[in-house]
């Protein structure tokens, strides 16, 4: 099984706080990576650094095979990124925001009704987002994360606002069950240790 | 780039048509100060060099509002997130967000300028301002999203905007006052208007090709 992730000794700092420090992991393609701790421990500079959004200060990460940060251009377009911020314009619609994903991804447009319907969105997909409810939203940002079908998903506590039905509404798209190497950060650690492959402990940036 | 660039810009047009957050506060920035002007120098109609003047430094004292703006949705809402996270090439942001305020100039100026000849203005609008304007909101737009695009990540952007924007702007203000007047006094000829114009497409040049240059640095990490 080739290596989807492979991180050897990461390091990031903002400004003089370190905010990870030598972290290693090895993904393989297809498998999860459940990455567990406290608030401030890092998990979500973590998914940034592997999203190409922050650049490694230390060590070596390597995603889809790309370096980083020296090639994060090819890994951009490859990574669906689910968060804490839903990356969606609120006086769009959720057809609106996908369109414009769509776009920028360059894909195809009739994808876009393919993910409003996955994600049981097509009855509200006109209106705009701010008059969405939480998990309505979650639901169209997972939308967005799989859009462009990408091999790795970056989920920061992607069940976050979602009642039980969306949850297991969402799993064929952002479960075990895609089929896509996921890096999943949770608080949930028996939800997350049943998902996983590999378990990362993060506490004051450090594999715990 | 293109693809990427027209997606963006058609996204920034919409939400400010919803929105109206930019394009009105602009305009009714320039009229109210067209209004004070009129009564603050006490004259119906002003002409050459004051005329100019007026015009110039309230059009980009406006400009400062869209250029504050311009990437509020994509700072606000995680949108800049979603656009690095995309294979979409970043000139295109440059030059979507360029278009974006270029318009947003353009649809000030249409309101702006016949209250300005209303309230201010003694000689009517001659066409060679067009040729002005066109020049003028072409490198107002460059370095407005250059700028908007540095002051998009600090704290103090209001601030800022204007404190880096401003001293940037005063060649295109000198250039641009400088082509208007004759147009406003009614003297001068072909050939001041050509320097002028030449000094304006000079400076749009130098700044659209420095954004274009940079830019991709702006948005890294």
């Amino acid at each position: 099984m080739n290596a989807a992730i492979e991180l050897e000794c990461v390091e990031r700092r903002y400004g003089e706080r370190v905010a990870l420090a030598g972290i290693s992991a090895t993904v393989g393609e297809g498998e999860t990576l459940t990455v567990l701790g406290p608030n401030g421990a890092g998990k979500t500079t973590l998914l940034r650094v592997l999203a190409t959004l922050l650049r490694p200060h230390g060590g070596r990460a390597r995603v889809l095979g790309a370096e980083l940060p020296d090639e994060a251009w090819k890994v951009r377009g490859n990574v669906g990124l689910l968060g804490h911020e839903p990356l969606l314009y609120r006086d769009l619609s959720p057809r609106e925001n996908l369109l414009y994903h769509a776009r920028l991804h360059r894909v195809g447009e009739e994808r876009v009704g393919e993910v409003l319907a996955a994600v049981g969105m097509e009855g509200r997909a006109e209106e705009p987002m701010r008059e969405l409810s939480r998990g309505m939203v979650q639901r169209v940002a997972s939308a967005r994360a799989v859009l462009h079908d990408p091999p790795l998903l970056l989920l920061d506590e992607p069940r976050a606002g979602l009642d039980p039905a969306a949850a297991e509404l969402l799993e064929p798209l952002l479960g075990r069950a895609s089929g896509r190497t996921r890096v999943l950060v949770t608080h949930d650690v028996e939800q997350g240790r049943a998902e996983a492959d590999h378990v990362l402990v993060l506490e004051d940036g450090r594999a715990a | 780039m293109i693809r990427s660039a027209s997606a963006i810009l058609r996204k920034d047009l919409r939400l400010e048509a919803r929105t109206k957050e930019s394009v009105p506060a602009m305009l009714l920035f320039s009229v109210t100060a067209f209004v004070l002007f009129h009564f603050g120098l006490d004259r119906d109609s002003l002409d050459g060099e004051l005329a100019s003047g007026v015009l110039w430094v309230t059009l980009l004292l406006a400009s400062v509002i869209g250029v504050t703006r311009l990437f509020a949705a994509e700072r606000e809402q995680g949108g800049i997130d979603g656009l690095l996270l995309s294979p979409a090439d970043r000139t295109g942001l440059f030059l979507a967000k360029a278009a974006a305020l270029f318009v947003y100039l353009a649809l000030v100026e249409l309101v702006a300028l016949p209250a300005f000849t209303l309230l201010l203005l003694g000689p009517g609008l001659q066409p060679e301002l067009l040729l002005i304007l066109l020049l003028a909101n072409l490198g107002l737009a460059s370095v407005g999203a250059l700028v908007s695009a540095l002051a998009s990540e600090g704290r103090a952007r209001e601030l800022v905007v204007p404190l880096m924007l401003l001293p940037l702007l005063t060649p295109l203000l000198i250039a641009a006052a400088g082509a208007t007047e004759p147009l406003f006094s009614g003297d001068g000829g072909p050939e001041d208007l050509g320097r002028w114009l030449g000094l304006l497409s000079l400076y749009d040049l130098v700044f659209v090709l420095l954004s274009v240059a940079v830019f991709d640095y702006l948005l890294d990490d």
